[in-house]
C-alpha cells in the first residue's frame, strides 16, 4: 500500500504553498490520496501526515468527519444515489430499491466483481432534476429505472470512460499559477 | 399571476454558448465591473453595495454591506466564498458554479479590493466535481487574463484567489464550520462569542464570509449602480433572486425573479416559472425557504417573496428553496425525511442536536411504521422544544450553531398542521398513504 509518489508529492507541495497555514491543504490533499489510491490507505494518510507537520491521528481525524473519504477500499463505481426531501418526492427511495436489485446489493455494499459501491446520500443539488445521482460524484438527473440499467450497463462496458473517472478522482483541472500577490502574512499563533 | 419585468442579473449570462469559459463571459461584460471597480475607492464600492440593500443569498439574509462594514481593523483580512450549498432542496449555486464561475470571480475580485483583503478563497461544496473542474479552469484563465494575480489589469492592486474542495458535511456550509474545515479540521462550528468571523474569522484574522449567489451579484451592482439595484424589490428586499423551486411542480428548476413583486403562487403556479402541480392536484403544504424553515400552507401563497414579510408569518425565505408537497404526500414521511438529515448532519458537539435528533427520528419513523402511540406527539412536540424553546421563528438557540435548532423546524410544523394524519397512523397502524 503505497505513499503518495512523486508526482503527488509535488503536487501536494504546490497545495501547501497556496495557504498562510499548512494544514489548510490538508481536505485538498486528502482528495490527491484518494485519487490516486481509490480510498484513503494507512500509508498515504501517515504521509499526508509527514507532508503537513501533524499526527496520523489528526490526519484521520479530519478525514473521518467527510463523507467523501473512504478509509476503506471501494468498488471502481461509487453509485450515490439521494433520497432527501425533493428525490423522496419524485421516486427517489423507489430508485434506490430498484437500484439495490439490479446490482444486487443493499446501500453501503459493493458488488462482489468489485465494480460498483452503492450509497443512499444526504441532497447533492441537483432537486429541479430529482431523483438524481452521481456516479463518482459526476451528476445524473431525471433518473428513470431504465435509465439506471442503462447507466450500469454504460459503466460496465466501459463507454463512460471519459465522462466518470475512476472513484476518487475529483477535479481534472490543475491549477496553473502559485501565488503572485505574495503569500499573506499569516495571523500569528499555532494552527 | 404577475411575472415582473426586472432584468435577470445573476443569471443573465445561463444558457450563453459556453457561458463557464472567459471568452464566453467576456463576449457579455465579463470583468467590466472589476475594471470599473479598480478607478474607484474601496468605500465607494462598498457605499453601492450598501445602497444596493444587498441581502446575503445564503440562507441568514444578513446585508452583505454590513458585513464588510464590521471587519475588525487588523491585518491580515480574509475573504471566503462560500459555495458548499447543501441545503436540502437548494440548487441555485451548484448551477451558478457549473455555469458562470467567472461571474463569481469577478465578484470575488471585486469584494477583496471593497475589503481589502490579503487573499481570498473560494470553498466549493466537494461534490460538485463538474463544479470545481470549471472553476479551476475559469481561475486559471482569469489570471492568464490578468483579473487575478500580481497589479490587476495595470491598477497596481495585487491579489490571489484560491479554490478550495470541501469534502461532504453539511455543517461545513455554517461559516464557522467552514473557516474549521478550511483550516484543515473537523467542520465543528465555534463556540460563540466571538459571534462574527469579521473580528475573528479564518485563522482568528478578520475574515468576510460571502455566499456565492451574493457574490455573483456584485458585478452587476458595481456596473449599474446600488440605487439601480434597489429600484427592484421593497423594503429591504431588493433586486432579484434565484428561487429553487423542487418537489411536486411541473416544472422544477431555478427562476431569478424580482423580491417582493413576485409570490410564492407566482414561483409555483405561473407557467414560466413551476407551472401548477403535477397531475393538477392540489397543494397541501409548502417548504418556503429550505429544510431548516418552517413550513407554509396553501392560505399563504400569495404572501410575496419578502425576507421580512415571511418572517412575521413565522418562516424564513432562507436559502430561497421551494418545496411543493401535493395532496397524496405523507406528512409523517416528509418530517421524518428531514428529521434523518438532520440527524445525520449533527456534526455531534452538543447534546440536543445529537440525541434529539436522534430520538425525533426514531419516533416519527415508528409513527410512519404504525407502531406509534397518540403519546408520542406530545413527546415529539416535547422533545422539540427543549432543542428550540417556544417553537418560533427565529429559533431559541439551545447549541453552538442553528443546525440542533433547525431540526423542530418540519416536525412542529406537521404536527400543528395535519394533526389529525399523525393520529391516523397511530389509530389504523399503518401510513394511509402507503401504495
Amino acid at each position: 500500500m503505497p505513499r503518495l509518489t512523486p508526482d503527488n508529492t509535488h503536487r501536494a507541495r504546490d497545495l501547501i504553498a497556496l495557504y498562510p497555514r499548512s494544514r489548510s491543504a490538508l481536505i485538498p490533499i486528502l482528495h490527491i490520496a484518494q485519487e490516486q489510491d481509490g480510498y484513503l490507505t494507512e500509508e498515504a494518510m501517515a504521509h499526508v501526515a509527514e507532508l503537513l507537520d501533524l499526527t496520523p491521528a489528526e490526519v484521520r481525524g479530519t478525514a473521518t468527519f467527510y463523507d467523501m473519504f473512504f478509509t476503506e477500499p471501494v468498488g471502481r463505481y461509487l453509485v450515490s444515489i439521494c433520497t432527501n426531501i425533493a428525490c423522496m418526492l419524485n421516486g427517489g427511495y423507489e430508485l434506490l430499491e430498484h437500484a439495490e436489485s439490479h446490482l444486487g446489493v443493499r446501500a453501503g455494499a459493493t458488488t462482489p466483481d468489485g465494480h460498483f459501491t452503492l450509497e443512499e446520500v444526504e441532497c447533492i443539488a441537483l432537486c429541479g432534476n430529482a431523483p438524481c445521482l452521481t456516479v463518482n460524484w459526476r451528476f445524473f438527473g431525471d433518473v428513470t429505472d431504465e435509465r439506471f440499467d442503462q447507466l450500469v450497463a454504460d459503466l460496465r462496458a466501459d463507454r463512460l470512460e471519459g465522462s466518470v473517472p475512476p472513484h476518487g478522482t475529483l477535479c481534472r483541472v490543475r491549477r496553473e499559477v502559485g501565488l503572485e500577490a505574495g503569500r499573506a502574512a499569516d495571523a500569528g499563533g499555532a494552527s | 399571476m404577475t411575472v415582473s419585468d426586472a432584468p435577470k442579473i445573476v443569471t443573465r449570462h445561463v444558457g450563453n454558448h459556453e457561458s463557464w469559459t472567459l471568452a464566453g463571459y467576456l463576449a457579455s461584460d465579463g470583468y467590466q465591473g472589476l475594471r470599473k471597480a479598480l478607478s474607484m475607492a474601496p468605500e465607494e464600492i462598498a457605499e453601492e453595495v450598501n445602497k444596493a440593500n444587498l441581502l446575503g443569498r445564503g440562507g441568514a439574509g444578513f446585508e452583505a454591506g454590513r458585513k464588510w462594514g464590521m471587519l475588525r481593523k487588523a491585518e491580515p483580512i480574509y475573504l471566503v466564498i462560500n459555495g458548499d450549498e447543501s441545503e436540502p432542496a437548494t440548487f441555485k449555486d451548484h448551477m451558478l458554479i457549473e455555469q458562470d464561475p467567472h461571474q463569481i470571480i469577478e465578484g470575488t475580485l471585486i469584494t477583496a479590493y471593497a475589503v481589502r483583503a490579503t487573499q481570498a478563497f473560494i470553498f466549493i461544496r466537494g461534490e460538485f466535481a463538474l463544479g470545481l473542474e470549471r472553476m479551476t479552469s475559469a481561475l486559471n484563465e482569469a489570471y492568464a487574463h490578468g483579473a487575478v494575480g500580481r497589479d490587476v489589469f495595470g491598477s497596481g492592486w495585487s491579489i490571489d484567489v484560491v479554490v478550495h474542495p470541501g469534502a461532504g458535511a453539511y455543517i461545513c456550509g455554517d461559516e464557522t464550520g467552514l473557516l474549521e474545515s478550511l483550516e484543515g479540521k473537523r467542520g465543528f462550528p465555534r463556540i460563540k462569542p466571538p459571534y462574527f468571523p469579521a473580528a475573528f474569522g479564518l485563522y482568528q484574522a478578520p475574515t468576510v464570509v460571502n455566499n456565492v449567489e451574493t457574490m455573483s451579484n456584485i458585478p452587476w451592482i458595481v456596473l449599474h449602480g446600488g440605487d439601480t439595484f434597489a429600484s427592484y424589490g421593497e423594503g429591504r428586499s431588493t433586486g432579484t433572486r434565484i428561487f429553487a423551486v423542487s418537489g411536486h411542480v411541473k416544472r422544477p428548476g431555478n427562476y431569478e425573479v424580482e423580491m417582493v413583486k413576485t409570490t410564492f403562487r407566482d414561483l409555483m403556479y405561473a407557467p414560466v416559472y413551476g407551472a401548477g402541480i403535477r397531475g393538477d392536484r392540489q397543494l397541501k403544504a409548502f417548504i418556503p425557504g429550505g429544510a431548516s424553515s418552517y413550513w407554509f400552507g396553501p392560505q399563504h401563497l400569495d404572501l410575496p417573496l419578502d425576507q421580512d414579510e415571511v418572517q412575521k408569518n413565522g418562516t424564513m425565505l432562507g436559502s430561497g428553496s421551494i418545496v411543493a408537497m401535493d395532496e397524496t404526500t405523507c406528512m409523517v414521511r416528509a418530517a421524518w425525511r428531514i428529521t434523518r438529515f438532520f440527524h445525520k448532519e449533527s456534526c455531534g458537539q452538543c447534546t440536543p442536536c445529537r440525541e434529539g435528533g436522534g430520538w425525533l427520528e426514531k419516533i416519527l419513523a415508528r409513527i410512519e411504521a404504525g407502531q406509534g402511540r397518540e403519546s408520542d406527539l406530545d413527546l415529539l412536540m416535547d422533545a422539540c422544544d427543549n432543542i428550540a424553546p417556544g417553537l418560533t421563528w427565529p429559533p431559541r438557540q439551545t447549541t453552538i450553531c442553528p443546525l440542533g435548532p433547525s431540526i423542530p423546524s418540519s416536525i412542529a410544523s406537521a404536527i400543528r398542521m395535519f394533526r389529525d394524519e399523525f393520529l391516523v397512523h397511530v389509530k389504523e397502524g399503518a401510513c394511509p398513504h402507503a401504495d
